[in-house]
């Protein structure tokens, strides 16, 4: 990866991402972007081109603004300023050209749902009707299934899979409409390091294989360190834009949280260590904290 | 048990003239067959978002709405429909998630309750009115009656037919539902509005109290033994019908309201379903495909998992069983 200068001070950067091609088409742009709620500020200014391939991390903690930058995106939540490109068109609600794969939740026991139900809603649950089952579509749900590894539960009630097994499903769910941006709400969630790593592993295959741009939110930069064209850091209304090795760095969050930070970097894996009134909630980016596991998901150690 | 003594059985239970009262409940035999249509398929959505507590607090507002209707000498299918249609948009408008939404029907449940006692305690019509709006009556049913009942249903079913597929999306997996496109914030309110009229229709049957019986019974029961999108609303609909349509057959031979019998046959489905999904859950739902690919992989991977690691060992277990020899 490239290194680039240190960011500008002002909360305004929009590093240009590496490998870029001129002749490619971005699959996210966002110029000048900004969302409020009421008067807080949760991100403004931001300028932000993932072209496709490419995969953005969206790090910051909890209330930064990174789900509602997904939510942004998938046209539910409307820009209060700027304006912002998806998948070559205008931001819009329903774009099949835009997958998504939620945190893992877990469903209910008894939920009326199977394994090969949960992936044909992302094929057309949205739309109106009863939806008699057909060959074709039974065809196409087999295709999501095998592609994910999940052809041996396929009729198995989603309630009494595993978390690991649903999230398999979620990604299966999110491909079915062969989309061309891919955004991901923190999908490792409560998932144990052998399934963080078989997710991680699963949307950077549909990258690599079909282009797929990924914009991947979440609290673990070290599952998808290996794999991550650039970093968003968000946090109290500002944040920082460009390459890991820009991003995660001690000068450059620790102006960022207007707090002394320390990034470690030891081979592939990034620790960051701050005072622990910085890390007020339940936000890590590396496995360096141990004050605020309070609702203990799993510690990313190897 | 002196009071049990002096029950006169056969005042109850009388079967010797059946044949000829079988032509007298034919509207109440219909009414009930689509009531246990519209409640199959009515219960599955229910459940599906959970909803069980919101049809409870209907139901009384429902009630309200018919004692109210008694009192002013109005017909009582429209005070049942006004009170249950507000009661639905109220908690449509005001709770969209489940912990307001229940805390709403906890402050509205008592205070139709009282309103409706209140206005049956000053009603000095026939007391078999009242009762009847608590319990069922499904006898009065008249042709007019009837014919409102086949109307309202066709139109709920209908309505429900068009947006079943995103309402069960909505249902079940709302924020990618949402992420997809899918009108989640519409969604809710209308069918709080289909379940009004069907609370409405059933009260008038079963009576206020139970029109859990037919409303959330039969897929509660249905979705222990199916999780298939088709299966769920097929079963859940013989379920009710079987046991609207049983009930007043038995109900017809004997004085006791239907609503006892409706709300045995539907508790004894839920029991026997129940009985035949952990009997099944014991051996595994479903019988998974063996992992073709690779095995070991699988075993690896998925063994910090407590759910799977159990049915991982079960796997292992037969291996093991058989290597000594």
């Amino acid at each position: 990866m490239t290194q680039f200068a240190p960011p500008p001070t002002t909360p305004a950067s929009a590093g240009p991402a590496p490998h870029q091609r001129e002749s490619r088409q971005p699959a996210v742009q966002l110029r000048g972007a900004e969302l409020v709620y009421g008067d807080r500020v949760l991100w403004s200014g931001l300028n932000l081109n993932v072209e496709a391939g490419q995969l953005l991390a969206v790090l910051g903690p909890n209330g930064s603004g990174k789900t509602s930058l997904l939510n942004a995106l998938l046209g539910l939540t409307p820009l209060t300023a700027g304006s912002g490109i998806v998948a070559g068109g205008s931001i819009r609600r329903g774009n099949p050209q835009v997958g998504y794969i939620p945190q893992h939740r877990g469903f209910d026991s008894d939920v009326p749902l199977r394994a090969r139900d949960l992936v044909g809603l992302g094929i057309d649950g949205h739309r109106w009707g009863i939806g008699w089952p057909g060959r074709a579509r039974r065809a196409r749900v087999d295709e999501l299934l095998a592609d994910v590894e999940a052809t041996a539960y396929a009729d198995v009630p989603v309630g009494q899979l595993s978390g690991g097994e649903q999230q398999r499903l979620r990604v299966a769910q999110a491909l079915a409409t062969n989309p061309s941006l891919l955004l991901c709400d923190e999908p490792l969630l409560s998932l144990d390091l052998n399934h963080q790593q078989m997710v991680v592993d699963m949307i950077d295959r549909r990258r690599r294989e079909h282009d797929t741009a990924v914009l991947f939110v979440t609290h673990e930069i070290n599952p998808v360190l290996p794999i991550v064209d650039l970093v968003l850091y968000i946090s109290n209304g500002a944040f920082r834009l460009g390459t890991p090795d820009d991003v995660l760095r001690s000068d450059v969050l620790s102006q960022l949280y207007a707090a002394d930070i320390e990034v470690i970097r030891r081979d592939d894996r990034i620790v960051v260590l701050g005072a622990s009134s910085v890390f007020t909630d339940h936000h890590h980016i590396g496995d360096g904290h141990t004050d605020h596991h309070r609702t203990g998901h799993h510690r990313t150690r190897r | 048990m002196s009071a049990l003594a002096q029950v006169n059985w056969h005042d109850i239970v009388n079967f010797s003239d059946y044949g000829e009262l079988l032509p007298l409940v034919r509207n109440s035999l219909i009414a009930g067959a689509v009531l246990g249509v519209l409640g199959g398929v009515v219960s599955v959505v229910v459940m599906a978002r959970d909803l069980p507590f919101a049809v409870h607090g209907i139901s009384e507002l429902s009630f309200a709405g018919g004692a109210a209707a008694l009192l002013i000498g109005t017909s009582l299918m429209t005070g049942a429909f006004v009170g249950s249609l507000l009661a639905a948009l109220l908690l449509g408008l005001l709770g969209f998630r489940a912990r307001d939404r229940n805390s709403a029907i906890g402050v509205i449940m008592p205070f139709g309750l009282g309103l409706g006692i209140l206005f049956l305690a000053l009603y000095k019509g026939r007391s078999a009115n009242k009762f009847g709006l608590l319990t069922g009556q499904i006898v009065a049913v008249d042709s007019a009656r009837l014919t409102s009942l086949v109307i309202t249903t066709v139109i709920v079913l209908s309505v429900l037919a068009v947006i079943w597929r995103p309402l069960m999306f909505a249902s079940v997996d709302p924020d990618v539902a949402t992420a997809r496109g899918v009108p989640t914030v519409i969604l809710g309110p209308v069918f709080m509005v289909l379940l009004g009229c069907a609370v409405a229709l059933s009260v008038q049957v079963v009576g206020a109290l139970l029109v859990l019986a037919l409303l959330c019974v039969p897929a509660a029961a249905a979705m222990k033994v199916s999780a298939s999108p088709l299966w769920v609303p097929v079963l859940s609909t013989v379920f009710a019908l079987v046991a609207m349509v049983g009930g007043i057959f038995v109900a017809v031979g004997t004085s006791i309201p239907i609503s006892p019998y409706v709300t045995t046959f539907a508790f004894l489905i839920y029991v026997g379903c129940r009985l035949i999904g952990r009997a099944r859950g014991r051996r595994g739902w479903v019988q998974r495909q063996q992992p073709v690919v690779s095995q070991s992989v699988a075993t690896s991977a998925v063994q910090p998992d407590g759910q799977v690691s159990r049915r991982t060992t079960r796997l292992d277990g037969a291996r093991v069983g058989e290597e000594p020899r």
